[in-house]
């Protein structure tokens, strides 16, 4: 059993106008000091997956099954106090808007003294040396003076740092970071993913990078998972996902990372369409509606709910389409047109 | 901060003087554009049965024949250094801070008013604290149990509390309690804080209620709308996340930031407490400044009004500085713009 173990997690919101299925049976495991990336467009069910994690749909709405195994310990059958006792020390999450996600009252170094005496009996002053410390190693200038600012005060880069400084203040285990750049420009962006990399080699904690954008996992990840409607569809090592992508939805997210050489609205294989609805997921593959092979599977596409199985490079696909089709569909048509420039 | 304060302070005495200027002009200029005479208006200070030369020199003395300015300048020293008032039967003194004498009873206003006092701020904060804490806590468990049976009856309860008139509701209560069930003292009732406070406040007990109902339905309000939307930001969820405890997730998180409207509308409504306290004390007949304020209006006694106005408008001045500086200290954003 790895360190942490998802497996069938199904997160379902009942609403009036139907079950929204947002997490759909996703299985997988990361081992510490491993980092997973999990891909996928807006709405996919990236953001309910790790809160899933944290146990905060607890007590909400939320119908929740399948088991998440974290260092032996089960969490969606445990007590919500229980799950409350490891957030913030055994699993913590840097949100994607640091702005929004700092309370805009509180001094920065309050909110992560904060999140430090929750789980330590210290004094207010060992506290807060701690957090001057923190902000210093997240590369703050000054940590003894920025210590006393306001979330507003600082940049986006800043913020970003000071959210990192919190999320890491008792040393958690497993570190989830929900598009953590997404609010950045892309130099600052560079430098706060080096960051993550070197802070987790330095903690060896297991990290979760969440994002809709490859390229930010493409250095960082060894694992990726392609998330679409609430599904994996695609399952490997990070090499395999870029040289030997075998499912289409991949094939459109690799056609749409934005790179520096290229315009942002510059995309070689544009997914087209938009993500499915998660009340009503189109039946069968859930990607068929806009998926340009859909009809290479005689049909099944729209039936019958592909399985995700496994390719003999050792990863896992979820589609209809026979496998030596898919590897020269790969090989001789999308490949070719990626690596144009 | 300091600067902030500082600031505050320069404003609020400014406000002052601009008040103290409103007043004096409607009191003393208004009528004397208006066509009233010096001597008119000097015979109320010594009664109709004057003979002129009397009134004239009484004018002449009280200085109704200066300029405007000079008069304005007497007033305002009265006010903070004291005066002395010569009727030509000897030199009378009126230390600081002076607002003269009442036509009927020929006392000084002051020790009039600050006898008055002790009834209406029992009245103010008391319901003030009452409406805000009740308020507040209906409204925070409304939120969090949104939909639910309580919610319904308090957002029910609150929307009656605040179209319902003090007089209905505090008739209302002093029929079923005092006269009907007989649990609560009838109107009229007044003890004071240092002779006994367990019945300074059984006595001021429904009044707080009557007052503090038609605030706290406003508050309970206002609060249950900013809580879900502040249970609902991300920062709350942050504070989730770090494993805060439900209660200090509410508390610190939800509530520290939905509690900046209500401070504002707090600012508002502790200065028209005094409109809300006349109205409490006339149901309930105590002897507060309200009721002084429709005396002095009933019996034209000009001095005692102009007391009790420019101690309203003091008041609602000082409040409102309060509640300022708290709002810098609630939100850091203030402060700092
Ligand atoms: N509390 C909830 N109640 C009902 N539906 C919800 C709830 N939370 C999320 N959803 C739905 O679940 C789906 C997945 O949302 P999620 O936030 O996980 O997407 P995401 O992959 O993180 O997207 P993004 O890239 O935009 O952050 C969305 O359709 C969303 O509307
Ligand atoms: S199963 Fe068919 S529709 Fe779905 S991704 Fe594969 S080829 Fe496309
Ligand atoms: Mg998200």
């Amino acid at each position: 059993m790895s360190f942490l173990d998802v497996k069938d997690l199904k997160i379902h919101f009942p609403t009036d106008d139907g079950v929204v299925k947002s997490v759909d049976g996703l299985t997988f495991g990361l081992e510490r000091g491993q980092t997973l990336g999990i891909v996928g467009e807006s709405g996919s069910g990236k953001s309910v997956t790790s809160l899933g994690i944290l146990g905060l749909h607890k007590g909400g709405r939320a119908k929740i099954s399948g088991e998440i195994w974290l260092d032996g310990e089960e969490l969606v059958s445990a007590p919500a106090e229980q799950v409350r006792g490891l957030r913030g020390k055994k699993m913590a999450m840097i949100f994607q808007d640091p702005l929004s996600s700092m309370h805009p009252y509180y001094t920065v170094g309050h909110q992560i003294i904060e999140a430090y005496r929750i789980h330590n009996a210290v004094s207010k002053q060992v506290a807060r040396k701690h957090a001057v410390d923190l902000l210093g190693r997240v590369g703050i200038p000054e940590p003894g003076k920025r210590v006393d600012s306001y979330p507003h005060e600082f940049s986006g880069g800043m913020r970003q740092r000071a959210m990192i400084a919190m999320a890491l203040s008792c040393d958690p285990e497993l570190l989830i970071a929900d598009e953590p750049t997404t609010a950045l420009d892309v130099t600052v962006q560079a430098q706060i993913l080096d960051l993550m990399r070197d802070l987790q080699r330095e903690f060896n904690s297991a990290l979760i990078i969440i994002t809709h954008d490859l390229g930010v996992v493409a250095e960082l990840a060894d694992d990726i998972l392609v998330m679409y409607g609430g599904k994996c569809v695609e399952y490997g090592k990070t090499d395999e996902i870029f040289y030997n992508p075998e499912h289409p939805y991949t094939w459109g997210l690799l056609g749409s990372m934005p790179r520096l050489d290229r315009e942002p609205t510059e995309r070689l294989l544009p997914i087209k369409g938009s993500p499915p609805s998660l009340i009503n997921v189109p039946p069968g593959c859930a990607f068929h509606p806009r998926c340009p092979y859909a009809d290479r599977t005689e049909g099944r596409a729209s039936t019958e709910v592909p399985d995700l199985a496994p390719t003999e490079r050792g990863h896992l696909v979820r589609c209809h389409m026979p496998r030596t089709e898919r590897r020269s569909l790969w090989e001789n048509e999308i490949k070719p047109v990626l690596e144009t420039q | 901060m300091l600067t902030y304060i500082i600031r505050r302070l320069i404003g609020a005495i400014a406000m002052l003087i601009v008040i103290s200027m409103v007043t004096f002009g409607i009191f003393f200029v208004v009528p004397q554009w208006a066509g009233s005479s010096p001597e008119a208006m000097a015979s109320r200070y010594v009664g109709r049965a004057a003979t002129p030369e009397t009134v004239h020199l009484v004018a002449q003395k009280l200085g109704f024949y200066d300029p405007v300015i000079v008069q304005y300048g007497r007033f305002a020293k009265g006010i903070v250094a004291g005066a002395e008032y010569d009727y030509g039967a000897g030199v009378e003194q009126c230390p600081a801070p002076c607002f003269g004498y009442s036509f009927i009873s020929g006392q000084p206003v002051w020790p009039d008013l600050l006898d008055r006092m002790p009834v209406t701020f029992s009245l103010a904060i008391g319901a003030a604290l009452l409406w805000v804490l009740g308020g507040v806590s209906v409204g925070v468990i409304s939120a969090l149990r949104r939909g639910t049976f309580f919610d319904r009856l308090s957002m029910g309860t609150a929307l009656a509390g605040v179209s319902l008139p003090i007089f209905f509701t505090g008739m209302l209560s002093l029929v079923v309690f005092s006269y009907g069930l007989g649990w609560t003292p009838p109107g009229g009732s007044w003890t004071d804080f240092t002779e006994n406070p367990a019945q300074w406040a059984f006595n001021l007990l429904l009044p707080w209620i009557t007052l503090a109902f038609l605030f706290a339905a406003t508050y309970a309000r206002l609060t249950r709308a900013g809580m879900l939307e502040t249970m609902g930001e991300d920062y709350v969820r942050t504070a989730r996340a770090k494993g805060l405890s439900e209660r200090d997730v509410v508390v610190k998180h939800g509530l520290r930031a939905a509690l900046t409207p209500i401070l504002t509308l707090f600012g508002i409504d502790f200065g028209l407490l005094i409109g809300g306290a006349v109205l409490t004390e006339t149901t309930y007949t105590l002897p507060g400044l309200g009721q002084f304020a429709i005396l002095a209006i009933r019996n034209q006694d000009l001095p005692q009004v102009m007391g009790v106005v420019l101690f309203a408008a003091c008041f609602v001045v000082v409040a409102s500085l309060i509640v300022d500086l708290l709002y810098a200290w609630v939100d850091p954003r203030v402060r700092l713009s």
